[in-house]
């Protein structure tokens, strides 16, 4: 299964970042498919990117909204928040666990031979905090004299971008190099606390800071396809404990919202007590029922 | 004998997801794509930090 996982997230990784031509090109891929959400935290000035990142777009869309308004265009994001909230009813976090590739580069860290520690419980709740306040209300409400807002997540914190986007970038154009700044520094520093903390702990970007996994686990409760418990197969030996790359203790609390779906725990529980469900119905039983139809048309 | 646990369809995920669908639409409506391949054409350089 965790072979199965890898292909797809690699997968996902070629498809939001399949344009090899920047190397000759070099700039960003310009096509039409940038109309695609990417699904995962994917830079769009990535200059692999084919997709378009939904946080970076969204928090564009909310600072040039009065500007936007004065020229008569309704813009609010409504496209862009439709589409992630399209990708969070069916699978909410599962994204975060499947198909995106900054959590697939923190995978791969977390796999560099270290002594390992987890992150804090606590520092879960901060990422509620990026969403609200660096993506929605300061581009929106922190506007300067013309009325135009800041995409604060991107501009100050993201690690995605400056690896994905700004260090390829000044590779690609020397000219750029001139221009960096204390901005750069400022990013360039979040970037290595991420990556280093990414060896000795797992997935410490996605469970404390990530506002895009903070946006699908509000979907947790209400996705199709998540983790069934069955409390009557479980016997409390607590052998999903350590294979949650999340720090989830799944028969403690099933619902946790940093459950990614990654299907470790299914792997792990030799009691079949933790299965995928989809719409309230186990795949288990929708694979028999499948197999009870065709022996019935046969 | 145990008792055979009912299953029942959760239909709360497709309503959350007919919403979202509306809501995606009504962006469309607004020509919000435009506005977003718009942005995602251009490489924003203070937003990756440089500049």
């Amino acid at each position: 299964m965790d072979s199965l996982r890898k292909s797809v997230q690699a997968i996902f990784f070629f498809i939001t970042n399949g344009y090899w031509g920047f190397p000759v090109s070099k700039t960003i891929y310009q096509g039409p498919l940038k109309v695609i959400c990417s699904p995962g935290l994917n830079c769009y000035s990535c200059p692999a990117s084919t997709t378009y990142c939904p946080i970076g777009a969204l928090q564009q869309i909310l600072a040039g909204v009065r500007l936007a308004l004065e020229n008569g265009q309704l813009f609010f994001g409504l496209y862009v928040v439709g589409t992630i909230g399209i990708i969070g009813g069916f699978v909410g976090r599962m994204v975060c666990g499947w198909a995106c590739p900054f959590g697939l580069f923190q995978e791969l860290l977390h796999k560099i031979p270290s002594p390992k520690f987890d992150v804090p419980r606590g520092l879960r709740f901060i990422k509620y905090a990026v969403l609200a306040l660096m993506v929605v209300v300061l581009p929106l409400l922190a506007v300067d004299d013309f009325g135009l807002g800041s995409p604060w997540f991107c501009k100050y914190l993201c690690p995605a971008g400056t690896l994905e986007a700004g260090l390829p970038l000044l590779a690609l154009q020397p000219s750029l190099r001139q221009t960096i700044g204390p901005l750069f520094y400022n990013k360039l520093f979040f970037m290595f606390v991420f990556i280093l903390w990414s060896i000795p702990s797992s997935r410490p970007f996605c469970r404390t800071t990530c506002p895009l996994g903070a946006f699908y686990a509000l979907f947790h409760k209400v996705k199709l396809v998540k983790l069934r418990f069955n409390e009557q197969l479980c016997i409390q030996c607590k052998a999903c404990h350590p294979v949650c790359p999340m720090g989830v203790k799944f028969n403690e609390s099933p619902e946790d919202m940093e459950c990614i779906s990654c299907l470790s725990c299914t792997r792990a529980c030799q009691y079949g007590a933790i299965e995928l469900e989809i719409g309230g119905m186990p795949v288990s039983s929708l694979a028999k029922s499948r197999k009870t139809i065709s022996a019935h048309h046969s | 004998m145990g008792k055979k646990s009912k299953l029942k369809f959760r239909k709360t995920p497709l309503v959350v997801i007919t919403f979202f669908l509306l809501l995606s639409l009504t962006g469309i409506a607004f020509d919000e794509p435009a506005r977003a391949l718009e942005q995602a054409l251009q490489v924003c350089l203070s937003c990756i930090g440089i500049g």
